[in-house]
């Protein structure tokens, strides 16, 4: 994962490298989890573009990580969302509260 | 072209989560046989992907067991069985409602069946507790006409 900062507007960008799944979340949301609470960014956006695979897993790792910055004042958006992945968040309903966004 | 259309293969590996991906890339390896799109692809990797996580996480837990995959091509369209003897399930409509999941700790969605039911054309969970749980899946695979042809020529 490759992380930037913004510290004037108080961005955080994630951007995500992987593939997706049970087993790799453990390090995205440690990683995540970390960045946010050095950083208490007013937004977080997570990037996509560099994900080609993303099963359930993902659903449970951006709603974990959106309580954890909505807790701290912040808002939550993904971009870069390819359409396979898009499917997935689509099932779960999650898209009304952690939009997905045009571009970074 | 019988033989050149029905195909069967068997897989079996540990329940460590890092078989996650290479479960999910040898059944697409698979079934590209059937020449799929991208996106029939991309369901079936997610519905596989599901099924071994739920027989790592719900099956074996924090034990360690075999997960087997049974793979099977039949006119068309693709036939895949994942099982474990784990501990199985003991109220499988529960565990396929939306969002419902026995392990919230672990930040589980609850949306693993929901998934391979609407990913895949059809999907079936057998389960005895204590003995092990055995997901079956089928997809049809769409056949790009003119492909099919010059492929059956």
């Amino acid at each position: 994962m490759n992380v930037k900062y913004n510290n004037e507007d108080k961005l955080l960008v994630l951007e995500l490298t992987e593939e997706i799944d049970h087993h790799s979340t453990e390090k995205i949301r440690r990683r995540a989890d970390y960045e946010i609470q050095r950083h208490m960014p007013r937004k977080t956006i997570f990037d996509f573009s560099g994900v080609t695979f993303m099963d359930s897993a993902g659903i449970g790792m951006v709603i974990g990580r959106y309580k954890i910055v909505s807790m701290l004042g912040g808002k939550v958006s993904m971009v870069n969302v390819k359409p396979s992945i898009r499917k997935v968040f689509e099932m779960s309903g999650i898209l009304k509260i952690i939009p997905i966004e045009d571009c970074a | 072209m019988d033989n050149v259309t029905e195909n069967e293969m068997t897989l079996e590996f540990l329940s460590k989560s890092n078989n996650e991906a290479f479960a999910r890339v040898a059944v697409a390896a698979f079934v590209s046989q059937l020449d799929p799109t991208i996106e029939e692809l991309a369901d079936i990797k997610t519905a596989v992907s599901e099924a071994v996580t739920n027989c790592i996480i719900h099956g074996y837990e924090d034990t360690q067991g075999i997960i087997k995959i049974k793979c099977k091509i039949f006119a068309g369209s693709v036939h895949i069985e994942i099982s474990d003897n784990g501990k199985g399930i003991k109220d499988i409509e529960a565990a396929k409602t939306p969002l419902f999941t026995t392990k919230p700790n672990l930040e589980r969605s609850g949306m693993g069946f929901t998934i391979m039911e609407s990913f895949m054309d059809d999907m079936n969970v057998e389960s005895i507790v204590g003995v092990g749980t055995k997901v079956t899946m089928k997809k049809l695979i769409k056949c790009n006409d003119e492909l099919c042809s010059s492929i059956g020529e």
